[in-house]
């Protein structure tokens, strides 16, 4: 048994669940608790979805912990294929099932013959992985079950170089922003872009999977499975560079080329000229990264000089967490004292990343120690999690969110990629923003605040000889802060304008039951 | 409308296919209401997970809640419980000091079978902290009856007002002494309005303070003393409880918590409406007076002098129809208070229908359907939301009280909705609180009316067969 307040990666079902609704027309069962399908109101309050989310819980309840789930999970699936006719439905197990170890792979056997729609038992064990782990898992376990179908055949390849990108999926930390500006980016060198995989993307559509010349995996944590099944078996390269910060976009740029190239060579029918020249490449990288990118430019300005060897920690998952340490020490001289990552699977990638850029590296799941570490370092700025932006509150230090775990105002409206040039522009911005407020909030310190005279009533409203009984004040203070001043307000008007010079218990809620309060 | 009956009430079953709150969710507000106690979680990821998202900034705040977090090694019996749950109350202890621990039960902890209730006492006596074992799962109940499984647990260890206290680890017997020397400061304060005698009485639920100070003075008003709220503000200021006890509950999901109070202290319950709405109340209010024996004194006044306040809200509810989707256990009284409000309910969906313990609450809904001459609603019992959906856009209710996971793409499909939850945070109870329930029932109406002439209302895509249904109100 652990004690524990708050974890970084959820469990592992929920992994599955943001891969499943991704697609189009999939449809998800869990066979779980009631009140387990927590993952619907996330996607509509967080995604703000317009659509129902298309999961739905096959109920683990009293009497199924009695005699079994028999006829339900198949009756439920089968009833969901008459109803939505998805193309796909996963049986999703959660810790509960775990536990109970029904014989999940029959009921999707039996319930598959009856059903239109294909059905899968999504391979992942609670105890065994997390959510990052489960997604890439059932990422990769529905991309092989429609690929796979296409064993024998031969494939062609698109006529222009095209790639894929995998790993775009709901609820993650701006996805759907970095999968435009990558099409963008792509888009600028003529490349094509054959599928985006799983956001949007039919099971169907998957059999053209193959056509690509070259997988793209933007993110460390999703995608490598299916990328690796897809190289092994479909001789598909893929690249690993992450296009985040100026140095890493261009490395990615080349080993994109570099992959397109090879693909070419090992396939006659391709034509010679479809590709960019590498001189056209290079010119590309350069004008982009002088004069389309504002990043440059930023770092060599003289309000970048400002943040020369200010002290930062990093922290987060292992994509964003090491591509914000590489940026704050290599393009903008930002000393990183230290960086860190919960996703411990991805330790030793991590710190192969990271090991030049900072003082320190921190491998954990646990926040305490992440807050430990803050309160001891004292940095200037913290680039984290909404937990770190939280434990930034409670020391004083600013945070700039960079990496999920995050709430509904990292899932901006307006266009905020953190990868691709226009990332890097985003990115600027948001560590200056959050140097500049710690700048200027210990200058207010040092000259002692804006005001130089004390206020005496933070009132509006004087008083004129009301007096608050103790039973009244005692009844006010459990009122909660943030309301507390406009009901005091209310209720001396209240007072007032019917003639009480004392305010008891009594004309507090006569007060509020008086229309209005 | 064929659903809809005029005859009486009309009960149905569905499939339990809903959305609902995990009732572990209860420590959310329990761990507010009894400030000097601890809340553990005995259960997985999942459950932290849902308590971390659901409570949102609460985490931050060094909340007095945590889960034990159970592992591998602790599913495959390889960890001792006893052991390893020791280790973590005594890190409690040594952390935030708590008067009592709560131990939540989960799912989990049933499938394998951990003997929380057998462990407990042992430990209890080891640390020196009383435990208290409420197992509000997922596979029993639905999200408020959390707080039903709890405070059922807590009647256990109530003193009896009977006989001796039974025996207490030495940390509990000191803090009881004290509080009987609290208990007696108490009662030799003036109350200026209690004229007769009568038994001691006890409300069970548990109410943000302000409201059960409203719901204490309203009660005092009529010579009614409370001797005592379940659960209190401390822990350490539990109700004394026994055969001479009146009890009456706060809110409809206390079903447990009433079976135990009659069961185990022989207490006797008053059934009444729930205090939800003025008309509410004032049955509330009426039952208990009626009870013992004391005519209530300027009640009707006060009642319609509430609704006249509320007016202006009224004007905007009148005549509008309402689906409840069901999720919380409040349904009944707040559909009953809607209909009173000149509303139309046209389905009520709730997770579990205890009519023995609601009784009177739907004898007063089919009083007040036949008052104000609508059609009774049709009361669905574990719904199914799937359904539930279907009926929606059959009737285009013009308001649907709803979960957050169907209240965004109603709303894309220009259909009115409430957050269902709000309803159990918010102050709803008593008198003084009418208003803030219409406030929250009003407010998609009011936001929406200035939003109706853009043409926008329908957002969805694809065309389901539904247009705009503002477009022909």
């Amino acid at each position: 048994m652990k004690l524990c307040y708050w974890m970084y990666a959820g469990p592992a079902h929920i992994g599955t669940l943001r891969v499943a609704s991704s697609f189009k027309n999939v449809h998800a069962i869990m066979h779980a608790p009631l009140g387990d399908d927590y993952f619907n109101v996330m996607r509509s309050m967080l995604e703000r979805e317009r659509d129902f989310t298309p999961v739905t819980a096959s109920i683990v309840d009293r009497h199924v912990l009695a005699r079994g789930s028999q006829e339900k999970v198949v009756d439920n699936i089968t009833r969901k294929d008459k109803e939505d006719q998805p193309d796909l439905i996963l049986l999703t197990p959660t810790c509960t099932s775990s536990i109970l170890q029904e014989d999940l792979p029959n009921f999707v056997n039996r319930a598959a013959m009856e059903t239109s729609a294909d059905v899968l038992l999504a391979d992942v064990n609670h105890y065994r992985v997390n959510e990052l782990q489960a997604a890439d898992r059932t990422f990769e376990q529905v991309v092989r079950f429609y690929v796979d179908k296409q064993q024998g055949t031969s494939i062609p390849k698109t006529v222009r170089p095209s790639v894929n990108i995998l790993g775009m999926f709901t609820l993650g930390f701006h996805n759907q922003h970095d999968t435009r500006e990558l099409r963008r980016l792509l888009n600028d060198v003529g490349i094509d872009v054959n599928m985006v995989i799983p956001e949007g993307c039919s099971v169907h559509a998957l059999k053209n999977v193959p056509k690509a010349w070259v997988n793209i995996v933007p993110y460390r944590e999703v995608g490598l499975m299916a990328a690796e099944y897809l190289q092994t078996v479909w001789d598909m390269p893929y690249t690993r560079t992450i296009p985040m910060g100026l140095v890493d976009i261009a490395a990615f740029i080349r080993e994109l080329f570099d992959k397109l190239k090879a693909v070419q060579g090992a396939h006659r029918e391709l034509a010679e000229s479809a590709l960019l020249s590498d001189a056209a490449v290079t010119t590309y990288i350069d004008q982009q990264t002088r004069f389309v990118s504002q990043s440059a430019w930023f770092s060599r300005s003289i309000d970048c000089q400002n943040l020369t060897g200010k002290k930062v920690v990093v922290f987060g998952d292992a994509t964003h967490a090491a591509a914000m340490t590489k940026i704050l020490a290599r393009e903008m001289g930002v000393r990183v004292v230290c960086a860190g990552t919960y996703c411990k699977h991805e330790g030793n990638w991590f710190r192969e990343q990271v090991v030049n850029y900072c003082d320190e590296i921190l491998v954990t799941e646990d926040h305490t120690q992440v807050g430990d570490l803050i309160a001891r370092v004292e940095p200037a700025a913290i680039f984290g999690t909404q937990m770190e932006r939280h434990i930034g509150k409670r020391l004083d230090i600013p945070c700039g969110v960079i990496s999920a775990p995050v709430h509904i105002q990292n899932f901006p409206l307006g266009f905020r990629p953190f990868l691709g040039y226009e990332g890097t522009n985003q990115i600027a911005d948001l560590v200056y923003n959050s140097f500049t407020l710690g700048m200027e909030d210990h200058l207010l310190e040092i000259f002692g605040g804006h005001d130089t005279k004390e206020v005496i009533s933070k009132s509006l409203s004087s008083l004129d000889g009301l007096v608050w009984s103790p039973d009244g004040l005692a009844e006010l203070q459990k009122v909660p802060g943030f309301v507390r001043a406009k009901i005091k307000r209310n209720t001396e008007k209240f007072a007032k304008a019917n003639g009480f010079s004392e305010i008891t218990v009594d004309v507090m809620y006569a007060a509020k039951e008086a229309a209005g309060a | 409308m064929s659903t809809l009956s005029t005859e009486k009430l009309v009960f149905e079953c569905e499939t339990g296919n809903y959305h609902t709150f995990c009732p572990i969710s209860c420590v959310a507000w329990l761990y507010q209401k009894i400030e000097d106690s601890f809340f553990l979680v005995i259960g997985t990821k999942t459950c932290g997970y849902f308590l971390q998202n659901a409570l949102g900034v609460m985490i931050f705040a060094e909340p007095r809640y945590a889960m034990a977090e159970l592992e591998e090694g602790d599913i495959a019996a390889q960890l001792n419980d006893y052991k390893e749950l020791k280790r973590l109350c005594l890190q409690i202890k040594q952390d935030r000091n708590p008067s009592v621990i709560f131990w939540i039960g989960t799912c989990t902890t049933e499938i394998i079978k951990m003997d929380l209730e057998g462990i407990a006492p042992g430990l209890e006596k080891e640390i020196g902290i009383p435990i208290v074992v409420a197992r509000a799962n997922g596979l029993d109940y639905a999200f408020t009856q959390g707080e039903d499984t709890v405070l059922a647990a807590m009647v256990q260890r109530c003193p009896s007002s009977d006989t001796q206290p039974p025996r207490r680890v030495d940390k509990a017997q000191e803090t009881f002494v004290e509080n009987l020397f609290k208990w007696s400061r108490q009662l030799t304060k003036p109350t200026p309005t209690v004229s007769k005698q009568h038994p001691p009485l006890v409300l069970f639920g548990s109410l943000p303070g302000p409201v059960v100070t409203q719901l204490t003075r309203e009660l005092q008003k009529q010579g009614i003393h409370v001797a005592g709220w379940l659960p209190a503000q401390r822990y350490s200021e539990l109700p004394k409880l026994g055969k001479d006890v009146y009890v009456c509950g706060v809110n409809p999901y206390l079903s447990r918590t009433a079976t135990t109070l009659i069961r185990r202290h022989k207490c006797t319950l008053i059934s009444a409406p729930f205090p939800i709405g003025p008309d509410g109340t004032r049955a509330w209010v009426e039952k208990i007076c009626k009870v013992f024996d004391i005519t209530p004194i300027g009640l009707e006044e006060r009642e319609a002098s509430i609704w006249a306040g509320l007016e202006d809200y009224l004007e905007l509810v009148r005549g509008k129809s309402v689906f409840f989707m069901g999720d919380n256990l409040l349904e009944i009284s707040l559909a009953r208070f809607l209909i009173r409000c000149g509303m139309i309910v046209y389905e009520v969906g709730i997770p579990y229908m205890d009519r023995r313990f609601q009784c009177e609450e739907l004898a007063l809904l089919e009083q007040t359907c036949r008052d104000m001459d609508v059609p009774m609603p049709r009361i669905v019992e574990k719904p199914d939301n799937y359904h539930q959906v279907q009926r929606i856009r059959e009737f285009q209710p013009d308001l649907a009280i709803t979960g957050m996971a169907h209240a965004n793409p109603l709303e894309a499909r220009g259909i009115n909705t409430k957050w269902s939850v709000e309803f159990t945070f918010a102050q709803i109870h008593g008198f003084t609180n009418a208003r803030d329930i219409l406030e929250l029932v009003t407010r998609p109406l009011r936001r929406n009316h200035s939003l109706r002439d853009l043409g926008w209302t329908y957002l969805v895509k694809n065309n389901e067969g539904v247009t705009s249904n503002l477009d022909n109100v």
